[in-house]
Protein backbone atom coordinates (compact mmCIF):
# COMPACT_ATOMS: atom_id res chain seq x y z
CA UNK A 1 0.00 0.00 0.00
CA UNK A 2 2.68 2.49 1.30
CA UNK A 3 4.74 1.73 -1.87
CA UNK A 4 1.92 1.86 -4.25
CA UNK A 5 1.01 5.41 -3.20
CA UNK A 6 5.02 6.47 -3.24
CA UNK A 7 4.80 5.14 -6.84
CA UNK A 8 1.51 7.26 -7.34
CA UNK A 9 3.07 10.44 -5.48
CA UNK A 10 4.21 12.09 -8.31
CA UNK A 11 1.69 11.50 -11.03
CA UNK A 12 -1.01 12.77 -8.56
CA UNK A 13 0.82 15.41 -7.82
CA UNK A 14 1.03 16.69 -11.48
CA UNK A 15 -2.85 16.16 -11.52
CA UNK A 16 -3.62 18.05 -8.84
CA UNK A 17 -0.75 20.49 -10.12
CA UNK A 18 -2.81 21.13 -13.07
CA UNK A 19 -6.41 21.39 -11.01
CA UNK A 20 -4.50 23.75 -8.79
CA UNK A 21 -3.46 26.23 -11.85
CA UNK A 22 -7.23 26.05 -12.50
CA UNK A 23 -8.32 27.40 -8.88
CA UNK A 24 -5.64 30.00 -9.31
CA UNK A 25 -6.85 31.29 -12.41
CA UNK A 26 -10.47 31.35 -10.64
CA UNK A 27 -9.19 33.02 -7.53
CA UNK A 28 -6.93 35.46 -9.59
CA UNK A 29 -9.68 36.40 -12.16
CA UNK A 30 -12.07 37.24 -9.18
CA UNK A 31 -10.18 39.18 -7.37
CA UNK A 32 -9.18 41.49 -10.60
CA UNK A 33 -12.66 41.51 -11.54
CA UNK A 34 -14.44 42.04 -8.11
CA UNK A 35 -12.32 44.52 -6.15
CA UNK A 36 -13.19 47.33 -8.75
CA UNK A 37 -16.49 46.21 -8.94
CA UNK A 38 -16.84 46.01 -5.08
CA UNK A 39 -16.13 49.76 -4.91
CA UNK A 40 -18.83 50.59 -7.61
CA UNK A 41 -21.30 48.71 -5.58
CA UNK A 42 -20.38 50.42 -2.18
CA UNK A 43 -20.76 53.87 -4.23
CA UNK A 44 -24.20 52.58 -5.21
CA UNK A 45 -25.57 51.73 -1.84
CA UNK A 46 -24.11 54.90 -0.24
CA UNK A 47 -25.72 56.71 -2.70
CA UNK A 48 -27.48 60.36 -1.85
CA UNK A 49 -30.07 59.06 -5.08
CA UNK A 50 -32.62 57.10 -2.93
CA UNK A 51 -34.07 54.44 -5.91
CA UNK A 52 -30.33 54.03 -6.64
CA UNK A 53 -29.46 53.06 -2.92
CA UNK A 54 -32.66 50.80 -2.45
CA UNK A 55 -31.94 48.89 -5.65
CA UNK A 56 -28.33 48.51 -4.96
CA UNK A 57 -28.70 47.49 -1.53
CA UNK A 58 -31.69 44.93 -2.59
CA UNK A 59 -28.84 43.42 -4.93
CA UNK A 60 -26.57 43.13 -2.38
CA UNK A 61 -29.05 41.23 -0.17
CA UNK A 62 -29.87 38.77 -2.79
CA UNK A 63 -26.80 37.46 -3.23
CA UNK A 64 -25.00 37.83 -0.23
CA UNK A 65 -28.35 35.89 0.80
CA UNK A 66 -28.19 33.30 -1.68
CA UNK A 67 -25.72 29.95 -2.07
CA UNK A 68 -22.80 31.25 -4.53
CA UNK A 69 -23.70 27.66 -5.21
CA UNK A 70 -27.22 28.50 -6.42
CA UNK A 71 -26.20 31.53 -7.76
CA UNK A 72 -23.38 29.73 -10.34
CA UNK A 73 -26.18 27.02 -11.55
CA UNK A 74 -28.67 30.32 -12.53
CA UNK A 75 -25.52 32.45 -14.26
CA UNK A 76 -24.79 29.26 -16.35
CA UNK A 77 -28.37 27.49 -16.82
CA UNK A 78 -30.44 30.79 -16.91
CA UNK A 79 -29.72 32.78 -19.53
CA UNK A 80 -30.28 29.41 -21.69
CA UNK A 81 -33.69 28.62 -19.99
CA UNK A 82 -34.80 31.80 -19.75
CA UNK A 83 -34.30 33.12 -23.04
CA UNK A 84 -33.27 30.87 -25.35
CA UNK A 85 -29.58 32.23 -25.47
CA UNK A 86 -26.55 29.96 -26.23
CA UNK A 87 -24.50 28.60 -23.15
CA UNK A 88 -21.41 30.62 -22.31
CA UNK A 89 -18.86 29.16 -21.38
CA UNK A 90 -18.62 27.31 -18.08
CA UNK A 91 -15.48 29.08 -16.66
CA UNK A 92 -16.97 32.61 -18.16
CA UNK A 93 -20.27 31.87 -15.73
CA UNK A 94 -17.85 30.96 -13.47
CA UNK A 95 -16.04 34.21 -13.39
CA UNK A 96 -19.46 36.30 -13.72
CA UNK A 97 -20.89 34.23 -10.79
CA UNK A 98 -18.11 34.78 -8.32
CA UNK A 99 -17.28 38.06 -9.41
CA UNK A 100 -20.60 39.43 -8.52
CA UNK A 101 -21.02 37.39 -5.41
CA UNK A 102 -17.26 38.88 -4.28
CA UNK A 103 -17.82 42.27 -5.33
CA UNK A 104 -20.93 42.46 -2.87
CA UNK A 105 -19.19 40.90 0.27
CA UNK A 106 -15.88 43.83 -0.93
CA UNK A 107 -18.70 46.36 -1.29
CA UNK A 108 -19.64 45.98 2.41
CA UNK A 109 -16.33 46.15 3.69
CA UNK A 110 -15.52 49.27 1.39
CA UNK A 111 -17.84 51.02 2.63
CA UNK A 112 -17.66 50.16 6.29
CA UNK A 113 -14.20 51.58 5.46
CA UNK A 114 -15.13 54.93 3.46
CA UNK A 115 -17.83 55.84 6.18
CA UNK A 116 -15.32 55.32 8.81
CA UNK A 117 -13.68 58.30 7.64
CA UNK A 118 -13.83 61.54 8.96
CA UNK A 119 -15.58 64.35 7.76
CA UNK A 120 -13.09 66.56 8.71
CA UNK A 121 -10.79 64.35 6.00
CA UNK A 122 -12.89 65.67 3.15
CA UNK A 123 -13.48 69.31 3.84
CA UNK A 124 -9.79 69.25 4.17
CA UNK A 125 -9.32 68.59 0.91
CA UNK A 126 -11.99 70.39 0.10
CA UNK A 127 -10.69 73.94 1.36
CA UNK A 128 -7.91 73.45 -0.37
CA UNK A 129 -9.70 73.03 -3.81
CA UNK A 130 -8.79 69.53 -4.74
CA UNK A 131 -11.64 67.80 -6.79
CA UNK A 132 -13.99 65.29 -5.32
CA UNK A 133 -12.02 62.46 -7.24
CA UNK A 134 -8.51 64.04 -5.89
CA UNK A 135 -10.18 63.68 -2.47
CA UNK A 136 -11.22 60.25 -3.08
CA UNK A 137 -8.17 58.78 -4.42
CA UNK A 138 -5.52 60.46 -2.78
CA UNK A 139 -6.73 60.93 0.58
CA UNK A 140 -9.75 58.79 1.30
CA UNK A 141 -8.74 55.68 -0.13
CA UNK A 142 -5.44 55.17 1.20
CA UNK A 143 -6.70 55.51 4.62
CA UNK A 144 -9.77 52.83 3.83
CA UNK A 145 -7.35 50.47 2.59
CA UNK A 146 -5.15 50.59 5.68
CA UNK A 147 -9.07 50.20 7.80
CA UNK A 148 -10.59 47.40 5.60
CA UNK A 149 -6.80 45.06 5.41
CA UNK A 150 -8.16 42.46 7.79
CA UNK A 151 -11.93 41.79 7.01
CA UNK A 152 -10.33 41.93 3.37
CA UNK A 153 -7.91 39.37 4.05
CA UNK A 154 -10.62 36.90 5.40
CA UNK A 155 -12.95 37.62 2.43
CA UNK A 156 -9.42 36.32 0.31
CA UNK A 157 -8.64 33.65 2.12
CA UNK A 158 -12.45 32.23 1.71
CA UNK A 159 -12.42 32.75 -1.69
CA UNK A 160 -9.53 30.76 -1.98
CA UNK A 161 -11.66 27.67 -0.76
CA UNK A 162 -14.77 28.90 -2.50
CA UNK A 163 -13.20 28.52 -5.76
CA UNK A 164 -14.15 24.41 -5.57
CA UNK A 165 -17.91 25.41 -5.94
CA UNK A 166 -17.50 25.91 -9.62
CA UNK A 167 -17.37 22.07 -9.81
CA UNK A 168 -21.15 22.31 -9.70
CA UNK A 169 -21.14 23.22 -13.12
CA UNK A 170 -18.34 21.08 -14.30
CA UNK A 171 -15.46 23.91 -14.11
CA UNK A 172 -12.07 21.30 -13.49
CA UNK A 173 -10.22 22.95 -10.53
CA UNK A 174 -7.90 21.25 -7.58
CA UNK A 175 -11.01 19.04 -5.69
CA UNK A 176 -12.34 17.64 -9.04
CA UNK A 177 -8.65 16.48 -9.91
CA UNK A 178 -8.45 15.02 -6.37
CA UNK A 179 -11.94 13.31 -6.44
CA UNK A 180 -11.50 12.10 -10.17
CA UNK A 181 -8.79 9.49 -8.97
CA UNK A 182 -11.19 7.66 -6.45
CA UNK A 183 -12.75 5.96 -9.50
CA UNK A 184 -8.94 4.56 -9.82
CA UNK A 185 -9.48 2.86 -5.98
CA UNK A 186 -7.20 5.78 -4.34
CA UNK A 187 -8.68 8.24 -1.72
CA UNK A 188 -6.15 9.99 -0.26
CA UNK A 189 -5.31 12.43 -3.33
CA UNK A 190 -8.45 14.03 -2.50
CA UNK A 191 -7.20 14.54 0.82
CA UNK A 192 -4.37 15.50 -0.15
CA UNK A 193 -5.86 18.72 -2.18
CA UNK A 194 -6.03 20.05 1.53
CA UNK A 195 -2.35 20.59 1.85
CA UNK A 196 -2.27 22.70 -1.68
CA UNK A 197 -5.07 25.19 -0.02
CA UNK A 198 -3.18 25.25 3.34
CA UNK A 199 0.01 26.07 1.38
CA UNK A 200 -1.93 28.67 -0.92
CA UNK A 201 -3.43 30.04 2.13
CA UNK A 202 -0.47 30.52 3.97
CA UNK A 203 1.52 32.54 1.72
CA UNK A 204 -1.95 35.09 1.61
CA UNK A 205 -1.86 34.84 5.21
CA UNK A 206 2.26 36.03 5.55
CA UNK A 207 1.64 38.32 2.46
CA UNK A 208 -1.61 39.84 4.29
CA UNK A 209 0.45 40.88 7.45
CA UNK A 210 3.43 42.20 5.55
CA UNK A 211 0.93 44.51 3.78
CA UNK A 212 -0.71 45.59 7.29
CA UNK A 213 2.79 45.79 9.01
CA UNK A 214 3.85 48.22 5.70
CA UNK A 215 0.76 50.19 6.63
CA UNK A 216 1.50 50.25 9.98
CA UNK A 217 3.81 53.47 9.23
CA UNK A 218 1.46 55.66 10.15
CA UNK A 219 -1.65 55.55 13.09
CA UNK A 220 -5.32 57.38 12.21
CA UNK B 1 -11.86 98.73 -2.28
CA UNK B 2 -12.05 96.32 0.28
CA UNK B 3 -10.52 92.85 -0.49
CA UNK B 4 -13.62 90.93 1.13
CA UNK B 5 -16.66 92.13 1.20
CA UNK B 6 -19.54 89.65 3.43
CA UNK B 7 -22.96 90.96 2.74
CA UNK B 8 -26.16 90.16 5.01
CA UNK B 9 -25.61 86.45 4.66
CA UNK B 10 -28.41 84.23 6.45
CA UNK B 11 -28.02 80.41 7.00
CA UNK B 12 -30.78 78.33 8.87
CA UNK B 13 -30.35 74.90 9.77
CA UNK B 14 -33.78 73.24 9.03
CA UNK B 15 -36.25 75.69 11.29
CA UNK B 16 -32.96 77.32 13.29
CA UNK B 17 -31.78 80.07 12.13
CA UNK B 18 -27.83 80.41 12.44
CA UNK B 19 -26.85 83.56 10.64
CA UNK B 20 -29.42 85.98 10.42
CA UNK B 21 -27.77 88.34 8.35
CA UNK B 22 -24.04 88.85 8.68
CA UNK B 23 -22.28 92.22 6.60
CA UNK B 24 -18.84 93.27 7.49
CA UNK B 25 -15.48 93.88 4.63
CA UNK B 26 -12.13 93.87 5.15
CA UNK B 27 -8.83 95.71 3.68
CA UNK B 28 -6.44 93.65 2.12
CA UNK B 29 -3.74 92.96 4.78
CA UNK B 30 -5.98 93.45 7.73
CA UNK B 31 -6.53 91.07 10.42
CA UNK B 32 -9.98 90.18 11.77
CA UNK B 33 -10.76 88.62 15.14
CA UNK B 34 -14.32 87.00 15.43
CA UNK B 35 -15.13 86.87 19.38
CA UNK B 36 -18.51 85.38 20.61
CA UNK B 37 -19.88 82.32 22.69
CA UNK B 38 -20.08 79.28 22.04
CA UNK B 39 -23.24 78.36 19.36
CA UNK B 40 -23.15 82.14 17.91
CA UNK B 41 -22.65 81.01 14.56
CA UNK B 42 -19.07 81.76 14.08
CA UNK B 43 -18.06 78.52 12.80
CA UNK B 44 -20.86 78.83 10.38
CA UNK B 45 -20.07 81.73 8.97
CA UNK B 46 -16.14 80.52 8.39
CA UNK B 47 -17.72 77.75 6.71
CA UNK B 48 -19.59 79.37 4.60
CA UNK B 49 -16.63 82.00 3.26
CA UNK B 50 -15.19 78.29 2.48
CA UNK B 51 -18.22 77.50 0.92
CA UNK B 52 -18.43 74.28 3.01
CA UNK B 53 -22.09 75.75 3.87
CA UNK B 54 -24.55 76.96 1.04
CA UNK B 55 -25.55 80.81 2.96
CA UNK B 56 -29.16 80.95 1.85
CA UNK B 57 -28.93 84.55 1.30
CA UNK B 58 -26.12 87.08 1.21
CA UNK B 59 -23.04 88.05 -0.74
CA UNK B 60 -19.33 87.13 -0.35
CA UNK B 61 -17.21 89.49 -2.91
CA UNK B 62 -13.62 89.29 -3.00
CA UNK B 63 -11.20 92.11 -4.95
CA UNK B 64 -14.35 93.01 -6.56
CA UNK B 65 -15.65 90.25 -8.05
CA UNK B 66 -18.53 88.44 -6.82
CA UNK B 67 -18.04 84.83 -6.06
CA UNK B 68 -21.27 84.04 -4.46
CA UNK B 69 -24.78 85.73 -4.95
CA UNK B 70 -27.84 83.53 -2.57
CA UNK B 71 -30.17 81.93 -5.64
CA UNK B 72 -27.47 81.36 -8.55
CA UNK B 73 -26.56 77.58 -9.20
CA UNK B 74 -22.88 77.16 -8.81
CA UNK B 75 -21.72 74.22 -10.48
CA UNK B 76 -18.89 71.92 -8.48
CA UNK B 77 -16.14 73.41 -10.49
CA UNK B 78 -17.28 77.10 -9.65
CA UNK B 79 -17.37 76.25 -5.90
CA UNK B 80 -14.22 74.66 -6.04
CA UNK B 81 -12.69 78.29 -7.63
CA UNK B 82 -14.20 79.95 -5.67
CA UNK B 83 -12.98 78.07 -2.52
CA UNK B 84 -8.90 79.04 -3.30
CA UNK B 85 -9.75 82.75 -2.66
CA UNK B 86 -9.88 81.03 0.92
CA UNK B 87 -8.11 79.15 3.33
CA UNK B 88 -9.45 77.38 6.41
CA UNK B 89 -7.78 76.33 9.00
CA UNK B 90 -9.25 73.38 11.48
CA UNK B 91 -10.00 73.46 15.05
CA UNK B 92 -8.88 69.88 14.90
CA UNK B 93 -6.18 70.19 12.41
CA UNK B 94 -7.14 67.81 10.20
CA UNK B 95 -3.99 66.80 9.15
CA UNK B 96 -3.87 63.65 6.13
CA UNK B 97 -2.53 60.88 8.18
CA UNK B 98 -1.07 58.81 5.25
CA UNK B 99 1.09 61.34 4.23
CA UNK B 100 4.12 63.08 6.12
CA UNK B 101 4.43 66.46 7.09
CA UNK B 102 5.75 67.92 3.90
CA UNK B 103 3.50 65.99 1.80
CA UNK B 104 0.67 67.73 3.59
CA UNK B 105 1.59 70.90 2.32
CA UNK B 106 2.73 70.11 -0.85
CA UNK B 107 -0.14 67.92 -1.95
CA UNK B 108 -2.72 70.34 -2.79
CA UNK B 109 -0.44 72.60 -4.24
CA UNK B 110 1.11 69.43 -6.60
CA UNK B 111 -2.28 68.12 -7.47
CA UNK B 112 -3.46 71.51 -8.89
CA UNK B 113 -0.28 71.99 -10.92
CA UNK B 114 0.70 75.07 -8.79
CA UNK B 115 4.57 74.56 -9.66
CA UNK B 116 7.22 71.93 -10.76
CA UNK B 117 7.76 69.66 -8.21
CA UNK B 118 10.91 71.21 -7.13
CA UNK B 119 9.42 74.61 -6.35
CA UNK B 120 6.77 73.57 -4.41
CA UNK B 121 8.99 71.06 -2.83
CA UNK B 122 11.10 74.49 -1.85
CA UNK B 123 7.98 76.38 -0.91
CA UNK B 124 6.74 73.47 1.61
CA UNK B 125 10.15 73.31 3.16
CA UNK B 126 10.16 76.95 3.59
CA UNK B 127 6.70 77.81 5.01
CA UNK B 128 7.49 74.75 7.62
CA UNK B 129 10.93 76.56 8.55
CA UNK B 130 8.51 79.80 9.04
CA UNK B 131 6.60 77.59 11.08
CA UNK B 132 9.60 76.51 13.20
CA UNK B 133 9.36 72.86 11.89
CA UNK B 134 12.60 72.45 9.70
CA UNK B 135 13.30 69.31 11.73
CA UNK B 136 9.95 67.56 11.58
CA UNK B 137 9.20 67.41 7.30
CA UNK B 138 9.69 63.71 7.11
CA UNK B 139 7.66 63.16 10.34
CA UNK B 140 4.41 61.95 10.16
CA UNK B 141 1.45 63.61 11.78
CA UNK B 142 0.91 60.92 14.57
CA UNK B 143 3.83 62.09 15.50
CA UNK B 144 3.75 65.42 16.36
CA UNK B 145 2.30 66.90 19.02
CA UNK B 146 -0.97 68.72 19.09
CA UNK B 147 0.81 72.31 18.52
CA UNK B 148 2.73 71.06 16.02
CA UNK B 149 0.30 69.46 14.04
CA UNK B 150 -1.71 72.89 13.67
CA UNK B 151 1.53 74.43 12.86
CA UNK B 152 1.52 72.30 9.95
CA UNK B 153 -1.87 72.75 9.21
CA UNK B 154 -1.28 76.42 9.20
CA UNK B 155 1.70 75.53 6.34
CA UNK B 156 -0.94 73.54 4.42
CA UNK B 157 -2.90 76.46 4.41
CA UNK B 158 -0.63 78.83 3.30
CA UNK B 159 0.61 76.71 0.97
CA UNK B 160 -2.18 77.19 -1.57
CA UNK B 161 -1.99 81.29 -0.87
CA UNK B 162 -5.52 82.46 -0.53
CA UNK B 163 -6.34 85.95 -0.40
CA UNK B 164 -8.34 85.14 2.69
CA UNK B 165 -7.01 82.72 5.45
CA UNK B 166 -9.60 81.73 8.13
CA UNK B 167 -9.15 80.28 11.24
CA UNK B 168 -11.49 78.47 13.20
CA UNK B 169 -10.56 78.54 17.40
CA UNK B 170 -7.18 77.08 16.27
CA UNK B 171 -5.85 76.75 19.97
CA UNK B 172 -8.82 75.14 21.41
CA UNK B 173 -7.67 71.29 21.00
CA UNK B 174 -4.59 72.21 22.40
CA UNK B 175 -2.95 71.86 25.80
CA UNK B 176 -2.88 75.31 27.11
CA UNK B 177 0.67 75.18 27.05
CA UNK B 178 0.94 74.65 23.71
CA UNK B 179 -1.55 77.58 22.58
CA UNK B 180 1.49 80.45 22.59
CA UNK B 181 3.40 78.54 19.79
CA UNK B 182 0.38 78.50 17.65
CA UNK B 183 -0.69 81.97 18.51
CA UNK B 184 3.05 83.29 17.72
CA UNK B 185 2.75 82.03 14.31
CA UNK B 186 0.10 83.64 13.26
CA UNK B 187 0.88 86.66 14.51
CA UNK B 188 4.30 86.16 12.56
CA UNK B 189 2.30 85.84 9.30
CA UNK B 190 0.26 88.94 9.84
CA UNK B 191 2.10 91.96 8.01
CA UNK B 192 2.94 90.28 4.91
CA UNK B 193 0.20 91.86 3.17
CA UNK B 194 -1.99 88.69 4.44
CA UNK B 195 -5.82 89.27 5.22
CA UNK B 196 -6.80 87.02 7.78
CA UNK B 197 -10.07 85.89 9.93
CA UNK B 198 -9.30 84.16 13.31
CA UNK B 199 -12.29 83.26 15.42
CA UNK B 200 -10.81 83.07 19.15
CA UNK B 201 -11.11 82.95 22.52
CA UNK B 202 -8.02 84.10 23.27
CA UNK B 203 -8.64 87.89 23.70
CA UNK B 204 -4.90 88.75 24.15
CA UNK B 205 -4.34 87.67 21.61
CA UNK B 206 -6.88 89.35 19.69
CA UNK B 207 -6.37 92.25 21.22
CA UNK B 208 -2.54 92.67 20.28
CA UNK B 209 -3.11 91.11 16.45
CA UNK B 210 -6.22 92.15 15.61
CA UNK B 211 -7.13 95.20 13.13
CA UNK B 212 -10.99 94.45 13.57
CA UNK B 213 -12.64 92.95 16.06
CA UNK B 214 -16.11 91.25 15.41
CA UNK B 215 -18.62 90.16 18.86
CA UNK B 216 -20.95 87.51 17.54
CA UNK B 217 -24.26 86.94 19.42
CA UNK B 218 -26.58 85.05 18.04
CA UNK B 219 -26.02 85.16 14.66
CA UNK B 220 -25.79 88.61 14.17
CA UNK B 221 -23.00 90.80 14.55
CA UNK B 222 -23.32 92.31 18.14
CA UNK B 223 -20.31 95.41 17.44
CA UNK B 224 -17.11 95.55 15.35
CA UNK B 225 -14.59 97.95 15.88
CA UNK B 226 -10.98 98.35 16.64
CA UNK B 227 -9.59 96.41 19.36
CA UNK B 228 -9.10 99.90 21.73
CA UNK B 229 -13.18 99.92 21.06
CA UNK B 230 -14.40 96.84 21.78
CA UNK B 231 -12.13 95.66 24.38
CA UNK B 232 -12.27 98.80 26.25
CA UNK B 233 -15.17 100.86 25.36
CA UNK B 234 -18.26 98.29 24.61
CA UNK B 235 -20.59 100.10 23.04
CA UNK B 236 -23.36 97.21 23.67
CA UNK B 237 -24.63 95.48 27.34
CA UNK B 238 -24.21 92.43 25.14
CA UNK B 239 -20.61 92.68 24.21
CA UNK B 240 -19.79 93.81 27.70
CA UNK B 241 -21.53 90.92 29.53
CA UNK B 242 -19.79 88.86 27.29
CA UNK B 243 -16.21 90.51 28.11
CA UNK B 244 -17.08 90.73 31.76
CA UNK B 245 -18.15 86.85 31.95
CA UNK B 246 -14.58 85.68 30.49
CA UNK B 247 -12.79 88.19 32.34
CA UNK B 248 -14.21 86.37 35.50
CA UNK B 249 -13.39 82.89 33.61
CA UNK B 250 -9.60 83.78 33.58
N1 LIG C 1 -24.78 71.13 10.25
C1 LIG C 1 -25.57 71.64 11.22
N2 LIG C 1 -26.83 71.18 11.36
C2 LIG C 1 -27.65 71.70 12.31
N3 LIG C 1 -27.30 72.65 13.18
C3 LIG C 1 -26.04 73.13 13.09
C4 LIG C 1 -25.12 72.66 12.11
N4 LIG C 1 -23.95 73.33 12.24
C5 LIG C 1 -24.15 74.19 13.27
N5 LIG C 1 -25.40 74.07 13.77
C6 LIG C 1 -25.96 74.87 14.88
O1 LIG C 1 -25.73 76.22 14.58
C7 LIG C 1 -25.43 76.94 15.77
C8 LIG C 1 -24.15 77.72 15.56
O2 LIG C 1 -23.09 76.81 15.45
P1 LIG C 1 -21.59 77.25 15.18
O3 LIG C 1 -21.53 78.04 13.93
O4 LIG C 1 -20.77 76.04 15.25
O5 LIG C 1 -21.30 78.21 16.42
P2 LIG C 1 -19.93 78.62 17.08
O6 LIG C 1 -18.81 78.24 16.16
O7 LIG C 1 -20.04 80.08 17.28
O8 LIG C 1 -19.86 77.90 18.38
C9 LIG C 1 -25.37 75.94 16.88
O9 LIG C 1 -26.56 76.02 17.62
C10 LIG C 1 -25.25 74.63 16.19
O10 LIG C 1 -25.88 73.62 16.92
MG1 LIG D 1 -17.19 76.95 16.49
Amino acid sequence: MFTRMCAMFIPVTMELLDGFWETLKVFLLTLVCALPLGLIVSFGSMSKFTPLKALVKCFVWVIRGTPLMLQLIIIFYGPGLLFDLPAMPRFTATIIAFSINYACYFSEIYRGGIESISKGQYEAGQVLGLTKGQIFFRIVLPQVVKRIMAPMSNEVITLVKDTSLARIISVYEIIWAGESFIKKGLLWPLFYTGAFYLLFNGVLTLLFGRIEKKLNYYRG
Amino acid sequence: MALLEVKNIKKDFGKVQVLKGVSFSLEKGQVLAIIGSSGSGKTTLLRCLNFLETPDEGEIIVDGKQLFAAGTKYTDDQIRENRLHFGLVFQNFNLFPQYNVLKNVTLAPTLLQKGTPEELDALGKRLLEQMGLSNKINAYPCELSGGQQQRVAIARAWAMHPEVLCFDEPTSALDPELTGEVLRVIKGLKGEDRTMIVVTHEMDFAKSVADVVIYMADGVIEEIGTPEEIFEHPKSEKTRAFLHGFQEAF
